[in-house]
């Protein structure tokens, strides 16, 4: 009996989604729960990513200082990454923005639409980057798993594949 | 002269008459070429280089929708060298403008989206532009996105070419050119428009839409095409 | 007009400047325009008449004399003196000092190296008559070719002169201009078209802009003379806006050739009829591409067309077209007036004639040089440009424009023909020559060529619509120093898939400037890139 491949997913600017859709696989999840370990996930409770991750699902799209340190170190502690869903592979929704400044957003966003406290955070909330990048702009990612969201079977698909040590091949499709 | 010809596609004999195209005889023999520029009823242009194909072992590329067939012709239409420059064309499309397939008109019914996974396109490494670009909504049945307009010119071919308004064409240049209505004026206030609808047929994205359509909803139809050019030869051969 | 009236009004011409003992030639091509020309002439119109002169001292307005880099030019005949850098104030001392000892700090000697290694063929008149008045032109001998050819010669005699020339296009592919007037001659159309391009647009070129501003007649002469080639009567000139003085003199220039019947209907008598028209281009690089230049005479958006049909097939209006360079042209008369194996001895084996190049950048003498073909780089750069300045040393030196590439000091002593600079990554080009010190940075260079075919990029095919912009925002990585290995990798790869892929041959060359440069220098963009971060 080999150990269990250890699993995790990130959430970065995204809809949660692909998310969704990775918990769509329904009752696979029981098939592979006995060779898979999740580790860190916004699913669980884990708060340290920890020192050796086998598998990192990436979802989202990087678009504050917080996402890119986060992802940073996260490609440090994994071995193999995926880029999954089409704001991570693309940057997609979140980055629409891009054409716009980061304060003009904000002031769209909190002094403009805002009814209460019409001013631009100054803490907590994460600084935003002036562009948002696709994962691979700020790490090297191993396999793209675009769609918006990637669908439940190609998710599935994939992830046997690799838990069978095998190359997955699908034809990939955006939006 | 021999009004047909025989020539050799991926190693296979074919024959095609004298004035066809490679693309055409490509098509008639159901081989995969990816095209977006082309369209079956409106002239050839080769602007898309998607349809680059080898000749004769000879390392420069032809489009087959423009070259003419020629006798003992051999045409390689697929291999690791053409599906690169394939795949990066078809990156370069979705780097220079803001293609959000999540929330186009034509999700499912896109010609670049569907190309895409044909090739096997799911990233790319170019530097994505994210362009200033505009809508026209002006006009109350139509919309043009320009922001997914890839530039193919089907809506000015099929304007000039076959209903006959050249309401369309092309402005500025390189990465800065864009389609206009007439001048360069608000597509609501075209005087040449006749609302037929057709630009918004064959535009291969959702660039060109109904604006009845959500997302996921503007299916495109253009199989009137080949039947409305012929229909214009008849009856420019009668007069 | 017959040939006896031909030969009276070119003798008249030749007798009336015989009657002045002494001719100022001042250069009013647009080098000299731009350092004052024109208040040098004035000055110098008004200090003969006010010294009695009128009569036997003439002002003429001359063309280039090629030191564009210190106008204005003046020269003084028959002393055969040269001034340079005249103003207003030196007239009076130029002509104090006609027919004795030169005004020492206005010489510019003639035995330096930029006029004895010179050899002009093209440029022969240049300089010497007034490009405004055709009898001047006439009694240099110009239309003395097209008379030859129309009352002597059979269309194919012409075409096999041309073709035993040996002569080759001058707009940078260096096709064979025989074969080309070849192809289009044995067309069956009745209506065919002869097309000049004169839409010179790569920076630092300005070779046909000093032709045709020089001598618009020995342009003209050529086109006709193709005309009877090919069987054409009808030609265009397609010159860029920008060029205001030349299209001012072509047109001049045509209208008196019209009014002297030397354009039109039964030119010397003879069957064959040629009208000239001109086109301006209205300021895309792209209109220099024949097919896009031939949908802009056309009055079409000028984007280019995939070939074949080439033009010689399927031209202007569908009818077979011959399209040629202004510099092609102006080579045409001399070949016709002393036959092909005179021309075909100056060269090399494979490039024969001169070539007209406009030297530029850190170089001592910048301005307009012909040489013969076969010259070495060297020979150009440190002894007619006078090698680099302030002490500099010489880095590289761009031919061929935006298309063309950078050959390194190693390679200095190659020969200039169509077949070396191409072995070197380079080409011949329209003749833009742009000399680098080893100040300037090679990225750059590139940088600035590649924002250059960015920018002129006609936006049809998405190679070079999307290609070119890109490769800048690559290059722009590198110039501020933070590019990644990654980034290099994906430049080389556009390289191939732009020049690979594009539609036209201006994008099919867009990368060059890239791929010439990281051939001899990759080193400099290795050192842009970023050491890599712990966070990368």
């Amino acid at each position: 009996m080999t150990a269990k491949v250890s699993l995790a997913t990130v959430w970065l600017d995204g809809c949660s989604g692909c998310h969704m859709s990775f918990l769509d696989i329904d009752e696979v999840l029981l098939n592979i729960a006995d060779r898979i370990d999740l580790v860190y996930s916004p699913l669980v409770d884990n708060k340290v990513f920890p020192e050796m991750v086998d598998l990192t699902l990436v979802e989202g799209a990087v678009s504050s200082e917080d996402d890119r340190a986060k992802i940073i170190k996260i490609r440090q502690h994994t071995r193999l990454l995926i880029a999954m869903g089409d704001c991570a592979v693309t940057g997609n929704v979140p980055a629409m923005r891009n054409r716009y400044s980061v304060e003009a957003i904000q002031q769209r966003a909190y002094v403009e639409n805002a009814d209460l406290q019409r001013q631009p955070p100054t803490s907590v909330v994460p600084k935003l980057l002036p562009k948002v990048q696709p994962v691979h702009n700020v790490v090297t990612v191993d396999q793209f798993l675009p769609g918006c969201p990637p669908p439940s079977t190609l998710i599935r698909d994939v992830l046997l594949a690799l838990l069978a040590g095998q190359k997955p091949t699908f034809a990939p499709r955006f939006g | 002269m021999s009004s047909v010809k025989t020539l050799k596609i991926n190693g296979k004999d074919v024959s095609a008459r004298t004035d066809d195209t490679i693309l055409q005889v490509i098509r008639e023999h159901d081989i995969f070429l990816p095209t977006l520029c082309h369209i079956e009823g409106l002239s050839a242009v080769g602007a898309c280089r998607l349809c680059l194909v080898e000749i004769n072992g000879s390392s420069k590329l032809r489009s087959a929708c423009v070259t003419q067939v020629e006798e003992g012709m051999e045409v390689v239409t697929d291999n690791e060298r053409l599906q690169k420059y394939r795949r990066m064309i078809l990156e370069m499309l979705f780097v220079e403008g803001n293609h959000v397939c999540a929330v186009c008109v034509a999700n499912g019914y896109c010609e670049l989206q569907w190309l895409a996974e044909r090739l096997g396109v799911d990233h790319t490494r170019l530097i994505y532009l994210h362009p200033d670009k505009h809508v026209d909504a002006s006009h109350y049945r139509y919309a043009i996105d320009h922001n997914r307009c890839i530039l193919c010119a089907r809506c000015v071919r099929v304007c000039g070419e076959i209903e006959g308004a050249h309401t369309w064409d092309v402005a500025g240049r390189g990465i800065n050119a864009h389609v206009v209505t007439d001048l360069n004026t608000s597509w609501d206030s075209s005087p040449t428009c006749t609302e037929c609808g057709k630009c918004v047929q064959v535009c291969p994205t959702g660039a060109l839409f109904k604006k009845s359509r959500a997302i996921g909803e503007m299916a495109k139809d253009n199989h009137f095409l080949p039947y409305l050019k012929t229909m214009r030869e008849v009856n420019k051969n009668d007069r | 007009m017959d040939r006896e009236e031909f030969e009276e009004i070119a003798q008249r011409s030749r007798d009336e400047a015989a009657a002045f003992a002494v001719h100022v030639n001042i250069c009013t091509s647009s080098g000299c325009v731009a350092s004052g020309c024109e208040h040098v002439k004035k000055q110098a119109e008004a200090e003969v008449q006010s010294r009695g002169l009128q009569h036997t001292c003439r002002i003429n307005g001359v063309g280039c004399q090629g030191l564009c880099g210190s106008g204005p030019i003046v020269s003084v005949q028959p002393d055969n003196v040269l001034y340079h850098k005249v103003k207003p104030d030196d007239v009076a001392d130029i002509l104090d000092h006609v027919g004795q000892a030169s005004v020492p700090h206005l010489e510019l000697r003639q035995d330096s190296p930029f006029f004895e290694r010179q050899q002009r063929v093209v440029l022969a008149n240049a300089g010497k008559i007034d490009p405004e008045e055709i009898e001047t032109a006439m009694a240099a001998g110009a239309y003395g070719a097209l008379l030859k050819v129309t009352t002597e010669m059979m269309p194919p005699e012409v075409c096999k002169v041309i073709t035993d020339s040996g002569l080759r296009g001058r707009g940078g592919a260096g096709y064979p201009t025989g074969l080309k007037w070849g192809t289009v001659a044995k067309a069956t159309n009745s209506t065919k078209f002869v097309v000049c391009n004169g839409d010179e647009g790569d920076p630092g070129a300005f070779m046909d802009r000093s032709i045709m501003e020089s001598d618009p007649h020995r342009v003209l002469e050529g086109m006709a003379i193709a005309g009877y080639a090919v069987g054409a009567s009808e030609g265009f000139v397609y010159v860029r806006a920008e060029y205001a003085l030349a299209i001012k003199r072509l047109k001049r220039a045509i209208h008196q050739a019209e009014k002297r019947g030397l354009l039109g209907k039964n030119i010397f008598g003879s069957t064959f009829s040629f009208s000239i028209e001109l086109r301006l281009g209205a300021g895309a690089f792209v209109c220099g591409e024949e097919t896009a230049l031939m949908a802009s005479i056309e009055g079409r958006r000028g984007n280019p067309r995939p070939r074949p049909p080439f033009p010689s097939e399927s031209g202007l209006w569908g009818h077979p077209t011959l399209i040629n360079n202004v510099e092609t042209f102006a080579n045409v008369a001399p070949i016709i007036t002393n036959g092909s194996a005179w021309f075909a001895n100056i060269g090399t084996e494979t490039s024969k004639g001169t070539k007209v190049f406009a030297l530029s950048g850190k170089v001592n003498r910048v301005g307009l040089i012909e040489v013969p073909m076969g010259i070495s780089l060297r020979e150009i750069v440190m002894e007619i440009g006078g090698g680099i300045p302030n002490g500099n040393q010489f880095k590289a030196v761009q031919t061929g424009g935006p298309s063309g590439g950078c050959i390194p000091a190693d390679y200095l002593d190659t020969p200039v023909d169509y077949e070396s600079l191409r072995k070197l990554g380079s080409i011949m080009g329209s003749g833009g020559m742009v000399v680098m010190d080893d100040t300037s940075s090679m990225v750059s260079v590139a940088h600035y060529f590649m924002a250059f075919n960015m920018d002129e990029s006609c936006g049809k095919c998405i190679p070079c619509r999307v290609g070119t912009i890109q490769m800048v925002e690559l290059l722009k990585r590198f110039t501020a120093q933070r590019a990644t290995h990654d980034d290099l990798v994906l430049l080389e790869e556009l390289c191939d898939m732009v020049s690979q892929t594009s539609l036209c041959g201006l994008g099919q060359s867009a990368p060059n400037p890239v791929i010439s440069t990281l051939r001899y220098f990759r080193d400099e963009y290795l050192r842009c890139i970023a050491p890599v971060t712990e966070s990368a």
